[in-house]
C-alpha cells in the first residue's frame, strides 16, 4: 500500500479544508506534506487524523509541515502548556530573554522569521522573538 | 490582325490580374476570423483578431509547443497575410517543490530548541533522521511532534516511552 493511500484521509481532509500551497511528495518511503493551514483548528484536526492512522506517530513515514499562515500585524494567542512564553533578543534558545508573554495572552505578530521563530510585540510593548509552536494565530 | 491579338492579350491580362487581385482581396477579415477560429477550436484559451488579413492571436496556451502550433495553424488559413502571436504560456501548475531536508547542524540546533521544554526527552540527529528516546506524557506528544515536523527532518523515529 502506498503512503498516499495509507494517509488518504489526511490528504483528502487537507484538500477540503483549504490548506494552501499543499505539497505532497513521497521519497525514500517517507511522505512529505507541506502547506499553510487556514486556522489552528484545521492544523489540529490534521494532527488528530495523523494520530488516528498512525497511533503515537510511531511509523516514521510521514513528515507533516503544515503551519497556520501568519501575516504581519495579526494577533496570536500564547498557547503554552501553562507557563509564560519567553521573548528573546534573537531567534534561538541561546539568545537572552528580553521579556515574557503570559499563558493565553494575545500578542501581535511583527514578522515570521521562519517556521520556528516569530518576531512579536506584546501589548506592554515588549518586542522580541518567540517560539512559533507556542503561538496560535487568531 | 496583330492589333487585335494584342488587344485580346491586353484584355486577358487585365482580366487575369483583376481576378488574381480579387481572389487576394476576396477572403474577408470575418471569413479569416471564422476559419482561424475553427482551426483553433481545440484551444479554447486562444482569441483571434483579424485586421486587413493580419491575424493577432492572444490569450493563454498550455505550453510553448501549443503556442507555436496556434501560429502555424493560423498561417495555413487562406487569406492570412501574417500572424502576430501574443499568446502567453501558463507556467505548469505549481511545480512540485523538491523535498528539502535540513542539514544536520541546523537540524541539531533546532531540535535542541524544540525539545527544550520537554523534560525527559532526548534526541539525536543523524543524516537528517531525528531519533527520540526517553519518556514523555502521551498528551504532550502531539505538541512535540508538531514542533519537530516543522524542522524539515528526513524522518522522525519516535522511540519514546509514553506515559
Amino acid at each position: 500500500m502506498s503512503l498516499q493511500d495509507k494517509y488518504k484521509e489526511l490528504l483528502d481532509t487537507a484538500k477540503t479544508s483549504e490548506v494552501n500551497n499543499l505539497q505532497v511528495r513521497e521519497q525514500d518511503n517517507v511522505l512529505y506534506v507541506d502547506g499553510d493551514a487556514p486556522s489552528g483548528q484545521v492544523k489540529d484536526n490534521l494532527w488528530n487524523i495523523y494520530n488516528k492512522i498512525d497511533p503515537d506517530y510511531r511509523a516514521g513515514d510521514l513528515v507533516m509541515n503544515v503551519n497556520v499562515s501568519a501575516a504581519a500585524g495579526q494577533k496570536a494567542k500564547v498557547t503554552t502548556d501553562q507557563s509564560n512564553l519567553n521573548i528573546r533578543k534573537g531567534p534561538g534558545t541561546d539568545q537572552p530573554v528580553v521579556g515574557k508573554a503570559a499563558h493565553n495572552e494575545i500578542v501581535t505578530l511583527i514578522s515570521k522569521t521562519n517556521d520556528q521563530w516569530f518576531l512579536i510585540k506584546t501589548d506592554a510593548g515588549e518586542e522580541g522573538y518567540a517560539y512559533a509552536q507556542y503561538l496560535t494565530p487568531q | 490582325m496583330n492589333k487585335n491579338f494584342f488587344r485580346l492579350l491586353t484584355l486577358s491580362c487585365i482580366t487575369f490580374l483583376s481576378l488574381a487581385l480579387y481572389s487576394c482581396k476576396g477572403v474577408s477579415d470575418s471569413d479569416i476570423q471564422k476559419n482561424v477560429s475553427e482551426k483553433l477550436a481545440g484551444m479554447p484559451g486562444v482569441m483571434v483578431d483579424v485586421k486587413n488579413g493580419v491575424v493577432t492571436l492572444s490569450g493563454v496556451c498550455s505550453d510553448e509547443a501549443s503556442k507555436a502550433n496556434c501560429e502555424t495553424q493560423a498561417k495555413s488559413v487562406k487569406g492570412v497575410k501574417s500572424v502576430i502571436n501574443n499568446c502567453t504560456v501558463t507556467p505548469p501548475p505549481t511545480a512540485t517543490a523538491p523535498v528539502t531536508i535540513s542539514p544536520d547542524d541546523a537540524l541539531t540546533t533546532n531540535v535542541k530548541d524544540a525539545i527544550k521544554d520537554f523534560t525527559g526527552v532526548n534526541a539525536t540527529v543523524a543524516d537528517g533522521v531525528v531519533t527520540l528516546t526517553g519518556t514523555l506524557k502521551r498528551d504532550r506528544l502531539k505538541n512535540l511532534m508538531q514542533s519537530l515536523n516543522t524542522l524539515k527532518p528526513k524522518k522522525i523515529n519516535n522511540q519514546l516511552t509514553l506515559q
